[in-house]
């Protein structure tokens, strides 16, 4: 058994962090630190995923107590993939960032905090995907939420203290929703291991599954920035420093889609909630991508489109069919990838032109061709265009969607098209206004230095990648999605003697014949003390 | 396990996070955050509610374990309030930021309703019938940005965001 690898996502970067933390001065070392625990998180989660994929869910019970009194660790195939595309994706931000800091002298910037909150929140991700108990995905999101905090008001700016309080009031907000849930989910069923709570929500009333289902289900929703409750993303995410939007926006939403996802498939397979969900994702699609149009500044664009999109992912969870799950799948790892590397050539562009804003921007087609590249692959895979990853994913969802067959899901079927058209329409925009117009003014004459091109067009590439590789990972999704609909390899790979799992807690709970719940106490006080730091 | 919760607690609960609300609705960051420890807290109390019955310390050994309480609530309490420590304190620094930078620790406009009230400010004309168009006028220059001093004298351009660090004006319309 390789389940000691489980763990290291999370507990790398934590021990980085405090390396990092304790070299604050040294901002070299400190780099090449995070960079070294950075890919070893990638080594790591592409090993889970071979795992997961050959040798079923791999499962760890923290501290040896056995599932349900511990907290397990378990990395299945939806999240042994999000991880590695997510390790993916912090790396090349990582570099990206360094060599940023490398160009600009370290000046202005605390960037002895920077090393330390951005290994911090790649734990708080990883935590994220991992956990297999309610409690601790909470103690996750706020190990990430509160590495974004910092992250988002970098440096302290007005206009960062002005975009960072909504964030922050939001984020505190929906984590309150969410912990009231826990409460109650506890209180309905004596337990939060999410295993077990597959088993047991079946046999609660099904009135108070339905509230408990509302209460996660909202929580999430805000972290993932679904229409009604999306309004603070495309406020906040624009204000950040380049990279710190870019890793947002690549990975924080997903992780509310990530969320969502295992709530409905593993805990709720009733689907009760699908069509609010479904009506819920084409309003987003919509109302994102109409606000994208709307705009004039390459990253308010961005952020936008992020938010319509997010309504794609959203669409394929609702239709719960097996080719939805699997195409929702497929589209968070080509759009993790795709709104980063965006979000990065846009911060690269921003360097160029000294700003961001498409009614001064101009002429650079001419003055950095190789920029003009860069920004038109991804931004031609997020609209869909048909060799590219996001054809394919958009492709899924809308086989996915006529598959189902209902009038709401053709509606969003229809929704799903005009969308992607939407995107283009909005992209092309912004390419012809930053890259073909002439200049207002003339742009400064400046360049950008090589060390940021490389991890911008390295993740372009992994996006193309994705189209390269398409077969393969399509049926690895198909198979997560058939993991996730019948719900018993996860299940069972956590609690492996019925209701009880690996771990030596095992015997020593034979003997009093009591309520398990008594030892968990000491595991989670354990994992509170790691995230205090 | 009776499950019958004691009602002292579910009021209290239910008063905390009532007030924290309200609060939560304030401009203010410094109320937003008494806002939030007030919620937290009421959560916590809710998680008292939940544990069940009152029981003995859960030591083996020390109470027969029917008489015991449930720790995990207590443990998860316990984690909810570190938590909530740590963030208060930073919300309370980004309020403290907020005063440094404006004078004052008030949640600004979000961008986009700057500039739609901005436009409409411009244009001067009333988009909506059922709205006058000096109520308008004045709507706008509040909405604005409470920090730059003057509404709207013709006398300067107007750009927003570019008079955020000046001078620190006493919010003019006070809640």
């Amino acid at each position: 058994m390789n389940t000691w690898l489980v763990p290291l996502p999370v507990v790398i970067p934590l021990v980085a962090a405090g390396l990092t933390l304790a070299l604050g001065g040294r901002s070299r070392l400190q780099g090449i630190i995070s960079a070294i625990a950075i890919t070893l998180v990638v080594l790591a989660s592409g090993a889970l995923m071979y795992l997961a994929h050959h040798d079923g869910p791999q499962v760890v019970n923290v501290g040896e107590w056995s599932a349900p009194v511990g907290i397990s660790l378990i990395a299945d195939r939806l999240s042994a993939l999000m991880l590695l595309i997510s390790a993916i994706v912090l790396l090349c931000v990582l570099l990206y960032s360094l060599a940023q800091g490398l160009a600009d002298g370290n000046e202005g910037a605390p960037v002895a905090i920077y090393h330390p909150t951005y290994l911090v929140l790649a734990a708080g991700v990883a935590n994220a995907f991992l956990t297999g108990d309610l409690f601790n995905l909470y103690v996750g999101f706020e190990i990430l939420l509160g590495a974004s905090f910092v992250l988002l008001t970098l440096g302290g700016t007005g206009e960062r203290i002005r975009a960072g309080s909504i964030y922050v009031v939001v984020s505190l907000l929906s984590s309150v929703l969410f912990l009231i849930a826990i409460g109650l989910v506890y209180a309905a069923t004596g337990t939060l291991n999410m295993a077990q709570l597959a088993e047991r929500l079946g046999n609660i009333d099904p009135g108070m599954a339905l509230v408990l289902q509302v209460m996660l289900l909202l929580g999430f929703l805000i972290k993932a920035a679904v229409f009604p409750l999306s309004a603070w993303l495309p406020d906040s995410y624009p204000t950040a420093p380049a990279p710190v939007t870019a890793v947002f926006a690549g990975l924080l939403t997903k992780v509310g889609v990530y969320a969502i996802l295992r709530t409905q498939t593993l805990m709720f397979p009733e689907g009760r909630l699908d069509d609010v969900l479904l009506v819920a994702s084409i309003v987003t699609m919509l109302v994102g991508i109409v606000g994208a149009v709307a705009q004039d500044d390459l990253k308010r664009l961005l952020s936008f489109t992020l938010v319509s999109h997010i309504g794609y992912m959203i669409f394929g969870v609702a239709l719960a069919n097996k080719a939805g799950l699997a195409a929702a799948i497929f589209y968070v790892a080509h759009h993790i990838t795709v709104q980063t590397a965006l979000f990065l050539v846009s911060g690269l562009i921003e360097r160029r032109g000294g700003t961001t804003s498409l009614e001064n921007l101009g002429s650079l087609a001419r003055l950095a061709p190789a920029l003009g590249v860069l920004f038109f692959i991804p931004a031609m895979n997020l609209a869909g265009i048909p060799p590219m990853s996001g054809f394919l994913g958009k492709v899924g969802l809308l086989q996915a969607g006529a598959e189902l067959g209902t009038p709401l899901a053709y509606v969003g079927v229809a929704a799903g098209l005009l969308t992607s058209l939407l995107t283009l329409y909005a992209i092309v925009k912004a390419w012809n206004k930053a890259f073909w117009q002439e200049a207002p003014e003339p742009l400064p004459e400046t360049s950008i230095p090589r060390s940021m091109f490389g991890p911008a067009a390295a993740l372009a590439a992994v996006g193309l990648a994705f189209a390269v590789v398409g077969g393969p990972l399509s049926t690895y999704t198909a198979s997560a999605a058939t993991d996730l609909q019948s719900r018993t390899p996860y299940v069972s790979a956590v609690l492996t003697n019925g209701d009880r799992g690996d771990g030596t807690s095992d015997e020593a709970a034979d003997d009093p014949t009591q309520d398990p719940s008594e030892t968990e106490s000491a595991t989670d006080d354990a994992t509170d003390g790691g995230d205090d730091g | 396990m009776e499950m019958s919760p004691a009602l002292v607690l579910v009021l209290t609960a239910g008063a905390l996070i009532g007030c924290g609300v309200y609060l939560l609705l304030e401009r203010s960051l410094s109320r937003i955050v008494i806002g939030l420890v007030l919620v937290s807290n009421g959560v916590n109390v809710m998680y008292l509610v939940m544990s069940g019955r009152a029981g003995g310390p859960p030591l083996v050994g020390t109470t027969p374990t029917e008489e015991m309480s449930d720790p995990l609530p207590q443990a998860m309490v316990l984690t909810a309030i570190v938590i909530s420590l740590g963030l208060s304190a930073f919300v309370l620094a980004m309020a403290y930021r907020s005063w440094q930078l404006h004078g004052h620790d008030e949640v600004q406009d979000d961008l986009e309703d700057r500039r739609v009230a901005d436009r409409l400010a411009k244009v001067g004309t009333p988009d909506r019938a059922d709205e006058g168009a000096a109520d308008l006028d004045v709507e706008a220059a509040e909405a604005r940005d409470e920090t730059e001093e003057t509404p709207l004298p013709s006398t300067s351009t107007n750009q927003p965001g570019l008079g955020a660090v000046e001078t620190p004006a006493r919010g003019g319309d006070a809640s």
